[in-house]
């Protein structure tokens, strides 16, 4: 199996720009494309950027400042007796931390979650598929298993995987990773299953080429667009799902500012104090949003054929 | 099913943690954890523990609870009704406003409402529905006061409070799901406009909307209600967070309940009763398509 893996890593880059010569100047100019590019790197910005951006430690209480409205004043009496004056643009939390360097750290877990659950899910969805897909006689045991898992609900399916191991970002990774894999395997296997019917496939195989050499140079290329796709839907729906553990409590510790947890612990006051639901709320909705986005626009424009297929 | 089955025994049985030391308590001594784990016949290898739960299962026993230390069987009954009542909500309102908003959409293609449509569904797919929740909670219970804010209330208390409650909760996951539906339907709707026998239809006469309803949706049909079918995935998820927001003791509470507190007998068997609901509902759509659509035979 590792054979198989290793050239395939490598060729994923150096194919990917060739065969859509015509398709990666049109992703440009695709409007959803472009908002959903650009919004998400405002994102991604502000996410690494967050203590240049006037945000302070997110886990710094406040006693004095607890449930502030957006946009109050507290003073801070330093250890040495100065004071600190700063501005809470959304207000602060039950705690008086500043819910704007939450949500402002916050952005970060969702974009780590995110973009590894989609790295992570595509790579071995791609293995798996690619292995089911050629080898007949993997099939049918690989795809029983994978209609096993699809039966069970993603969300539910990720809840009790994180109720096995001990909270934290890596059970929660892997525990969304999991559900996405057999739709990606689908995906794939789909796509293998009709490109080994091509005649460059069956040429192939009468030149004598070995099994990973042909899956590598021949059928994999052909995913890696619909793979694409596919991974920006499966990193919209993992930061969904990341939020929606932690707004549980059943994700990340909730001392780690994520927007799942920032929302939970805004609950009990939420009728008074709706500020903090209200901002991590949002930047949730427009991050996800612009995921959407950058994946509707890109399968249109990679291939307008795969409409049908997603 | 099976497939299912043996997976939700095995992933929760590779569990780290020791449920017997949990059941035991804090101060429980080494002979007492062991007390309880035969008891609860942990002690045996785990093909022997499989055999056993699966013949439980077919007796109809899920085991008992570790936490709430009731029978899960019991447990989950006294959870079925709100969930039930719910979910059904949801999807009636649902398939109410999607399909005529899809409908509507396909026909007038590129229009305000076409648009409206489409930019709904795409908000539908991205926003939680936690966010949806408190949204809602905060115009129409907090503002303007309509409605109760959260709790269930039993329909034998009174159909009145009973309804009222379940419209916020209704309302959040409906959206969700009129997202999905509206758009297949569009989808599916446009299709089928550009038909040879539409044109027939129009060209005879008949008005716009009978050809809408008759030809139309008719056999539009098969990929919406494969759709409502999928959709049960999201809103079986979307249950679990609503349920906690408004405080609905249902399944989906049940199951946030247990995983917080480990109490795995009873994450199994929701997690397991939640499976076989999804499964049998996508049997059933699969049947209803030799209704919708007399060509398919089975």
């Amino acid at each position: 199996m590792k054979a198989v893996a290793k050239p395939a890593s490598i060729d994923v880059f150096a194919e990917e720009a060739q065969p859509q010569f015509g398709a990666g100047h049109r992703a440009t100019r695709n409007t959803s494309v472009l908002i959903g590019t650009v919004t998400l790197a405002i994102i991604v910005v502000v996410g690494v950027l967050a203590p240049y951006l006037g945000a302070t430690d997110p886990a710094q209480i406040n006693p004095a400042a607890r449930n502030r409205t957006p946009g109050t004043e507290s003073t801070i009496r330093n250890a040495d007796g100065s004071e600190t004056h700063r501005t809470h643009w959304m207000g602060t939390d039950s705690l008086g931390r500043d819910v704007y360097s939450r949500v402002l750290y916050g952005a970060r877990v969702s974009l780590v979650v995110g973009v590894s659950v989609a790295v992570m899910s595509a790579a071995a969805g791609l293995l798996i598929g690619l292995l089911a897909g050629y080898l007949r006689w993997l099939d049918g045991f690989v795809m029983r298993i994978m209609d096993g898992l699809m039966a069970i609900p993603a969300i539910l399916l990720a809840i009790a995987l994180v109720s096995l191991a001990s909270a934290g970002l890596r059970t929660v990774i892997v525990a969304i990773v999991i559900p996405e894999i057999p739709r990606v395997v689908r995906l794939v296997r789909s796509v293998v299953l009709s490109i080994r019917e091509e005649p460059y496939v069956e040429a192939a195989v009468a030149l004598g080429s070995p099994t990973p050499a042909l899956l590598a140079r021949h059928v994999l290329p052909n995913t890696v667009a619909p793979l694409i796709v596919q991974a920006t839907f499966v990193c919209a729906s993992a930061i969904l799902v990341e939020a929606i553990l932690s707004f549980l409590g059943i994700g990340i510790p909730p001392q780690i500012p994520t927007w799942g947890n920032i929302m939970a612990e805004g609950r009990t006051l939420f009728r008074i104090f709706p500020h903090n639901i209200l901002f991590p709320g949002v930047f949730l909705a427009v991050t996800v949003l612009a995921v959407n986005m950058l994946g509707d626009g890109l399968r249109d424009s990679l291939d307008p054929r795969m409409r049908k297929r997603l | 099913m099976a497939v299912v089955t043996t997976m939700v025994f095995l992933l929760l049985r590779l569990t780290t943690g020791d449920p017997a030391a949990i059941i035991a308590g804090d101060n429980a001594t080494a002979q007492d954890v062991a007390a309880v784990r035969a008891k609860l016949g942990l002690d045996r290898p785990i093909p022997q523990q499989f055999g056993i739960w699966l013949g439980n299962i077919a007796r109809g026993d899920l085991g008992e609870s570790f936490f709430f230390k009731k029978k899960v069987s019991a447990l989950i009954l006294d959870r079925v009704e709100p969930t039930v009542s719910l979910a059904t909500c949801t999807v009636v309102l649902a398939v109410m406003l999607a399909v005529p908003l899809g409908v509507a959409a396909a026909y007038r293609r590129g229009s305000w409402i076409d648009r409206l449509a489409m930019g709904m569904s795409v908000l539908g797919f991205s926003v939680p529905a936690f966010v949806i929740a408190y949204t809602l909670i905060y115009l129409f219970a907090v503002q303007f006061a309509w409605l109760p804010v959260q709790g269930y209330q039993r329909i034998s208390q009174g159909f009145g409070g009973f309804i009222e409650r379940l419209i916020l909760p209704s309302a959040t996951l409906a959206l969700i799901q009129v997202a999905l539906i509206a758009r297949i339907t569009r989808g599916s709707v446009l299709e089928v406009l550009n038909a040879d026998y539409v044109r027939t239809a129009r060209a005879k006469g008949l008005a716009d909307r009978w050809v809408l309803v008759r030809h139309v949706l008719r056999n539009a049909a098969v990929p919406i209600v494969t759709v409502i079918g999928l959709g049960v995935a999201v809103l079986i998820g979307g249950v679990v967070v609503t349920e906690s927001v408004f405080s609905i003791p249902g399944l989906g509470r049940l199951t946030v309940d247990a995983v917080l507190a480990r109490d795995y007998p009873t994450v199994q068997a929701v997690v397991l009763l939640f499976s076989l609901v999804y499964v049998l509902i996508n049997l059933v759509v699969d049947l209803t398509y030799t209704v919708l659509d007399p060509r398919i035979r089975y």
